[in-house]
């Protein structure tokens, strides 16, 4: 027993030592890669694309940390870690407005237009990578399947199954009413209320009760640019019933 | 620009947005794409629309930017046809247009426009209103002329840059497999750890770490860095320690994890920190004895938060305010503290647990009242 345990710590000893070493060798290599390819990356985000499959691959993730090598000598993690803030900074700033969901199209816009002509630009799967890694930091980041697109969270509400189906048979008008959940989904009309009664104290949809028929609950979210304006807080601080 | 026509900037029947761009110059508007057409509407006069249909793109590239020019889009047309609907100029020498994307956002634009290329939903659904088309023999002729010459250009364009690419992913390659080696002696290294964890010290494991953070590969050892992270780690907790201390007094002696975040990575301006490098740092907090506190809330809320500002005080506070003002919704409590609305809910929530606050939970809002019961 006791032959074995000394056995054991002196060859993880060696394999450490070795590790080393091969940090060190692996270091120059990527070195060597950075030299020559360090603006493809920049530059082309078909080639980060592949370049940040190819590391989930092996088991790598590169944006880690900040003190990894890949952060370090690629600038990869510069990179995303800005584009991190940038979008607290935008879903924060408009959380008055849409309860703290937004678009990735309307996200990426005013993400594109806070970094200024001269920046490089991002595209959506970029922005996608970096909120992958904002979930650490809880505060409820996430990602919702919505018409081809997503949605994306950044308060902690909880959305379960029921709520994500009402926000995907909004999308295409930017509102859904009472019947209309009950016609497509088939629920009964105590299930649409209570989903769409936690949908407003979430500050998620507001009520349109002075519309024609039925009363109808919007999505700020899902508002367009071709068919909405901003709001104020106190603009919205009114407005809310 | 003679194939261009007036629209009046209305989507037909049929016809579905796939994409818009603000600050796309022919001058300064914004460009639309839908399953149709390409649509310009000057951004000052929201009247002046122009549309091209689909149908009339021979072929489109991109230009990258360069200092001080935009990155563009240029689009090779089909002739205009005989039909085709007033426009902004009847005849026109050139035969392609330059979008100029100002505001970015060129990389999407392109990618939606190659995939409305490639399906052409216009020839499936006709809109409504008669899209005029490039039709005709005497079209086809012009067209082959000049077409040849762009083709060859692109062909050109494209092998040099394939060669590029392709160099690129080969080097990407061979580094990935060295990548892949490391990572399978970390295992190794890992498992004979787990086994044995008497014989290896305090300081190697610390080691073993560090190498774990320089190659982004995830600790199979333990899956909690509590209580021993790497020194990079330690070092930032203690930067935080000293960095944090006034932001936080002047917050109410608390702030939300991604607040930090922004704070922080905007102070350093390069060399960020990844957001876990940011929370394995908080949680050596109390390990190093600074007066700092990574708290986690039950809603998933993670906060720094200062250890003078003990929780009694916060709860005993809450229950003053709360009771001076007869009640209070999150946004109430958050004007009158100064602190964000997020922090204010969870601190409500917080005395709300402790039961000295009970809710009224309606439509018009979560309203917190003393607890009376």
């Amino acid at each position: 027993m006791h032959r074995r345990g000394v056995g054991a710590g002196a060859i993880a000893k060696k394999k450490l030592a070795e590790m080393s070493k091969q940090l060190e060798t692996f270091k120059t290599h990527l070195e060597e890669f950075a030299s020559k390819h360090k603006q493809e990356i920049r530059k082309n985000s078909q080639f980060r694309v592949q370049f940040q499959e190819m590391c989930a691959t092996i088991g790598v993730d590169p944006l880690a940390s900040g003190k990894g090598f890949w952060s370090e000598m690629l600038g990869v993690g510069d990179f995303y870690y800005e584009l991190g803030v940038q979008i607290i900074e935008v879903c924060l700033a408009l959380k008055h407005r849409n309860g703290g969901l937004i678009t990735l199209d309307e996200l990426h816009q005013r993400v594109l237009k806070g970094r200024g002509k001269f920046a490089q630009d991002v595209s959506q799967d970029d922005l996608v990578r970096a909120i992958k890694k904002l979930k650490a930091m809880g505060n409820g980041f996430g990602m919702i399947p919505v018409g081809g697109s997503y949605l994306v969270q950044s308060v902690p509400a909880e959305l379960n199954m029921d709520h994500t189906v009402v926000l995907q048979l909004a999308e295409k008008k930017g509102y859904v009413t009472v019947m209309e959940i009950k016609d497509s989904l088939k629920w009964e009309r105590e299930r649409a209320c209570h989903v769409l009664d936690h949908l407003l104290k979430e500050g998620l949809a507001w009520l349109d009760s002075q519309a024609d028929g039925e009363p109808q609950y919007w999505l700020p979210a899902l508002f367009s640019e071709l068919s909405s304006r901003d709001v104020t807080p106190e603009e919205a601080n009114q407005m809310t019933p | 620009m003679d194939r261009f026509v007036w629209s009046n900037g209305l989507l037909e029947m049929n016809e579905t947005l796939v994409i818009q761009q603000r600050g796309a110059k022919l001058d300064v508007g914004v460009v639309l794409l839908s399953t149709h057409r390409l649509i310009w509407r000057d951004q000052k006069n929201h009247e002046c629309c122009i549309a091209i249909p689909l149908s009339q793109i021979i072929f489109f590239e991109e230009q990258a930017a360069g200092i001080g020019k935009s990155a563009k889009i240029v689009i090779h047309l089909h002739p205009a046809s005989a039909n085709k609907e007033p426009g902004p100029y009847q005849h026109s020498k050139y035969s392609y247009i330059k979008l100029s994307f100002k505001e970015h956002g060129q990389i999407e634009f392109y990618r939606r426009l190659t995939e409305e290329m490639t399906q052409k939903r216009w020839e499936n659904t006709p809109a409504s209103q008669p899209i005029p088309t490039a039709t005709g023999s005497q079209a086809g002729r012009t067209r082959a002329v000049g077409i040849v010459g762009i083709e060859r250009k692109i062909e050109e364009k494209r092998k040099e840059t394939d060669k590029n690419i392709s160099e690129a992913f080969e080097d990407l390659s061979k580094l990935m497999i060295k990548a892949k080696e490391m990572v399978e002696l970390s295992r190794s290294i890992a498992s004979k750890i787990k086994d044995k964890q008497g014989d290896i010290t305090e300081d190697e494991t610390i080691r073993f770490k560090s190498y774990l953070l320089s190659m982004g590969i995830a600790n199979p050892v333990t899956r909690e860095t509590h209580g021993s992270g790497t020194h990079y780690h330690m070092q930032l907790a203690k930067q935080l320690g000293d960095m944090l201390q006034a932001p936080l007094e002047e917050r109410g002696g608390m702030m939300a994890l991604t607040e930090v975040y922004c704070l922080v990575n905007r102070a350093r301006g390069m060399e960020l920190l990844s957001p876990e490098d940011l929370v394995n740092a908080c949680k050596m907090f109390e390990t190093l004895k600074l007066p700092l506190r990574l708290r986690v809330f039950d809603s998933g809320v993670m906060v720094v938060q200062l250890q003078s500002h003990s929780e009694e005080e916060m709860i005993a506070s809450a229950l003053d305010n709360v009771s001076e003002k007869g009640s209070l919704t999150a946004e109430e409590f958050a004007k009158l503290l100064g602190l964000s609305v997020l922090l204010a809910k969870e601190r409500l929530l917080l005395a709300e647990k402790m039961g000295h606050l009970c809710r009224d939970d309606s439509v018009e809002g979560l309203r917190f009242y003393p607890n009376l019961f």
